[in-house]
């Protein structure tokens, strides 16, 4: 803790000695304005305020997708389906060796024109298939982490391959995926700033587009970096509270 | 299927780990209402005897018919086995999640359908049975390792089986804990309750079993009433661990 305070106020320091010497002219009195602005009109949520409620909005539906999607890959590539393993193996050998950039401007430019998709819902699936490769992993992880006489026990009262998973593997697996799933959280909203590359309107785009009214690059910047940071910290406290109730469950 | 037809009819069993041969032309009936005690030192294929006969494994060759139902890999019918055939493990292998009276009624009332509370009903009748009633409400955690196995015994009962499977039973128990397990496997075996069970409690076997088997290296060395098997046994492998579990 105290390297990271050092290492911050060495960042913060050179930034700020190398903004003086260019001659930087800080505004950070207007930066208040882009979260709300109180006037006589009354009460406005600001352009950072509207880019930060996107992004949750894209990185929670597309995180949706994504558990939707995991859990499928993974019930497939642990089944005994030949067909079905391979399928899931492909999947995951595709998804995990491409850069994030390039799936993306697979779904946009490729598969957008095709499926006719917006560039908002393009964002979506794209963030929702690449992190359903990792989060595939996580409920496999998860899943195999479960002695093998459960399954026996469950097998052997007549549960189906189905009802096993659904009332007694699943329900045991979720204490070893969910410290791991709030982390893929935390991933799917920092790699959501990728989509800022095909003009979807969320934090990222919205920081630029401030830029390019104001030239206040310095401060805006360090604005969204704190309000992604904010966000993050948030949801990793919330998953260890999680986790804590989960460990003391036994 | 006849009245009298054998509940457990194996003919020439083999089973095979990659090359290993865990199973050899094992053959084996069991009657109706039949307490077969199968011991014998250990790989010798008991636990995998006992597993293929609820189809936890498979064998690779042979013929294996239990409760009219036959057994092999794939079988659609294997899920309706498995509600004739209870089967309690070593490792007790309870369900952690869940209460006790959880553990004894999701088999009844998600596999067989039956109301919660006739569930529940039947689930307390048989924790008074094997004499644990009070610890309904606990999870499986807070239990002894003798109590876990009797809530085992109770959530395979629950099934209302024709056929219980043990292997092992009392292996994984402290000393003190193993007669209050075999004390309600006394008393299920007077109830008249077929039964296969896999155990090195000698005194268990003379007290309950119809037929003793002894297996060694994947084989049926010898089979008969434990009068006979206990005074006079006909090999002298089957002589020879006797006389190295009952010394002691």
């Amino acid at each position: 803790m105290a390297i990271y305070a050092v290492v911050v106020s060495v960042i913060v320091y050179t930034a700020y000695n190398g903004s003086q010497s260019m001659g930087y002219n800080w505004q950070w009195y207007r930066v208040p304005d882009y979260f709300y602005t109180l006037t006589d009109e009354g009460f406005q949520w600001g352009e950072i305020a509207i880019g930060l409620i996107k992004t949750m909005e894209i990185s929670g539906l597309a995180f949706a997708l994504s558990v939707a999607l995991g859990l499928f890959v993974a019930l497939l590539r642990l089944s005994q389906l030949v067909v079905g393993k391979a399928m899931a193996v492909v999947f995951l050998e595709l998804v995990r060796n491409m850069p994030l950039l390039v799936l993306l401007y697979l779904f946009y430019y490729v598969l957008g024109p095709i499926f006719d998709l917006d560039r908002y819902t393009a964002s979506i699936l794209c963030l929702g298939v690449y992190h359903g490769a990792m989060v595939s992993e996580i409920f496999r992880a998860g899943i195999k982490a479960i002695p093998v006489g459960q399954w026996e026990a469950a097998n052997s009262i007549g549960m189906s391959q189905a009802q096993a998973y659904r009332f007694i593997i699943l329900p045991q697996s979720v204490r070893f995926m969910l410290p791991p799933l709030t982390g893929e959280a935390v991933n799917m909203i920092k790699s959501s700033a990728i989509v800022s590359v095909i003009a979807v309107a969320e934090l990222t785009t919205i920081g630029r587009n401030i830029i390019s009214d104001t030239y206040m690059s310095f401060e805006i910047w360090f604005t969204i970096a704190a309000v992604y940071l904010v966000v993050t910290l948030i949801l990793s406290i919330a998953s260890s509270a999680v986790e804590k109730h989960y460990a003391s469950a036994g | 299927m006849s009245d009298n037809a054998p509940t457990i009819q194996a003919t020439h069993l083999d089973k095979f780990y990659g090359k290993f041969q865990a199973l050899k032309n094992v053959s084996l009936s069991v009657q109706p209402g039949e307490r077969v005690v199968i011991c014998g030192p250990s790989g010798s294929g008991k636990s995998t005897l006992i597993r293929c006969i609820n189809g936890l494994e498979s064998h690779d060759a042979g013929k294996l018919v239990v409760d009219g139902i036959e057994v092999f890999e794939g079988s659609p019918n294997l899920r309706q086995l498995r509600q004739e055939v209870g089967m309690v493990f070593q490792q007790f292998n309870l369900f952690p999640h869940l209460t006790v009276l959880e553990n004894l009624t999701i088999g009844p009332i998600r596999v067989r359908k039956i109301p919660k509370a006739e569930a529940e009903a039947s689930a307390r009748k048989y924790l008074e049975r094997v004499r644990i009633p009070e610890q309904a409400d606990k999870y499986p955690s807070q239990l002894s390792g003798g109590q876990q196995q009797r809530v085992a015994i109770a959530r395979s009962l629950c099934m209302e089986t024709r056929v219980l499977l043990f292997d092992e039973p009392t292996s994984a128990l402290d000393p003190e804990m193993i007669n209050e397990v075999l004390d309600v496997m006394v008393d299920l075996a007077e109830s008249g309750m077929t039964m296969v069970c896999v155990t090195h409690e000698m005194g268990f076997a003379r007290k309950v079993a119809d037929t003793m088997v002894f297996m060694d290296n994947g084989e049926i060395i010898e089979t008969g009433p434990p009068s006979q098997f206990f005074t006079q046994p006909k090999t002298e492998r089957c002589r020879a661990f006797l006389e190295q579990i009952l010394v002691h």
